[in-house]
């Protein structure tokens, strides 16, 4: 008898761990975690080997609400703990799950060498344009005249714009999804995991307590006119002329992910400790 | 004739596969919505949720069973890669503070969808069992839209004020 035991294939429902989300009724993150289960299911995942990581903020509450395995970091270094994991265990499917706070600000740094290395992962920002756990503050996809009795009369900032971001550092793969749409959004995460290298997927997700104005999202999205390029510069042209609410592949690159055999062999560390002897 | 996925529906076991569809999605969402409610101690819609999402249970089963083995296999197969079910509940219609008439629109508009989606089938369909059984679908979401109806006369429209939180979420200072 073989050793390998056969199992059935996995269902969605099978992806949703028992704990129940707490995010705000209404929220574009519950339409994301069924995307994601949904996604998970239509390439056949084994839980076992599938990883969420995620950092700090009202979606990087994610990994605790799959039955994948998880680890929700630190503030901004979700991207830092899973390059590590991916280049240690790459047989594993590495998700990376973020917010426009914890990705764009406190872990902008991260985004941007993320994208650079181009690791074999699937990196996905919840983007609601706003702090929602600690309420209500303008993030670095706010637009600048969102005046509240934080940012009286708006910051006066323009907005980062991260697709473009990522792909003047490198993604791979870069995507804009609506959380409204989930079958959609699953599509696209699909093909995110399935592309070789970095994948980035922005998922525009409301945030109905603190910009309730976002619910008229679902009106505003569309599909992009244009399908993918394979060309950054064009698909940055593109990105930055259209109104934000394109929705689609926009970019599928070709370069090489990062692979462990070009880097430094490992090396004994016996040796290593030799050198730090007193 | 198209599926609301715009795969085609050829036969009488493809339009139960996409009908097992489209109630596994209506259970899978309005337990997403009970849950939301009982973390946030909204007892009343915990109850009206699970209660949509058992009868909406017992209708897929109801297919799958006369559906037979591949039923399942077919449902994956034809499921959606773009748009939404017609039954879909949105969920981005939910509030921590809405009552069951709110549940019942909800559930309105999606009975009222699923209908139309029955109704088109029925009236375009050349197969002679895929519009009988259509027309089955047809005669069991109209009663749906009536039952939502006639629970809607227990639950009145609330007062404009619903939303009305004296301790709301607010921006800090």
């Amino acid at each position: 008898m073989s050793a390998i035991e056969l199992r059935p294939a996995c269902k969605p429902a099978d992806y949703k761990s028992e704990v129940s989300p707490i995010w705000c009724p209404g929220c574009g993150d519950y339409h994301v975690l069924m995307s994601f289960t949904r996604a998970f299911a239509e390439l056949g995942l084994a839980p076992e080997n599938t990883v969420v990581v995620s950092g700090i903020g009202c979606s990087s509450r994610i990994p605790a609400y799959t039955t994948c395995y998880g680890f929700h970091g630190v503030h901004g270094r979700s991207l830092a703990l899973a390059a590590g994991l991916k280049v240690a265990r790459p047989d594993l499917t590495v998700v990376v799950a973020s917010g426009d706070g914890d990705g764009y600000s406190i872990g902008g740094n991260h985004f941007l060498h993320a994208c650079r290395r181009n690791i074999d992962m699937t990196y996905v920002v919840m983007d609601n344009r706003v702090y929602g756990m600690t309420k209500g503050q303008p993030s670095p996809t706010t637009e600048p005249d969102f005046d509240t009795a934080l940012s009286p009369g708006g910051t006066g900032l323009s907005p980062f714009h991260p697709l473009v971001i990522a792909l003047a550092s490198g993604a791979n793969f870069v995507a804009r999804a609506f959380s409204g749409n989930p079958n959609e959004t699953a599509g696209i995460l699909v093909e995110a995991i399935r592309h070789p290298g970095f994948s980035f997927v922005e998922i525009l997700s409301p945030c109905v307590t603190f910009r309730p104005d976002e619910k008229d999202w679902k009106n505003a999205v569309h599909p992009a006119p244009v399908g993918a390029t394979s060309d950054p510069a064009k698909a940055a042209r593109r990105i930055m002329t259209d109104d934000g609410f394109n929705i689609g592949v926009l970019y599928r690159g070709n370069r090489l992910p990062y692979q462990t055999k070009t880097a430094p062999q490992s090396i004994d560390l016996t040796e290593l400790e030799k050198e730090f002897e007193l | 004739m198209k599926a609301p996925s715009g795969h085609s529906l050829s036969s009488a076991a493809d339009l139960l596969a996409i009908a097992y569809r489209i109630e596994a999605d209506a259970v899978e969402r309005y337990k997403l919505l009970a849950e939301q409610m009982e973390s946030h101690n909204n007892a009343e819609l915990v109850k009206v949720f699970r209660d949509l999402a058992r009868a909406e249970g017992i209708h897929a089963e109801e297919i799958r069973k006369a559906g037979g083995d591949d039923l399942l296999a077919r449902a994956a197969r034809l499921g959606w890669k773009k748009g939404e079910s017609p039954e879909e509940v949105d969920l981005a219609g939910a509030h921590y503070l809405m009552t069951p008439w709110h549940a019942l629109q909800l559930a309105l508009a999606g009975e009222k969808r699923a209908l139309d989606f029955f109704s088109s089938v029925a009236e375009t369909a050349k197969d002679a069992k895929m519009k009988e059984i259509a027309s089955e679908f047809v005669e069991e979401e109209a009663e749906h839209v009536n039952l939502v109806y006639r629970l809607l006369r227990k639950y009145p429209k609330p007062p404009d004020e619903w939303s009305e939180d004296p301790d709301a979420p607010r921006s800090q200072d």
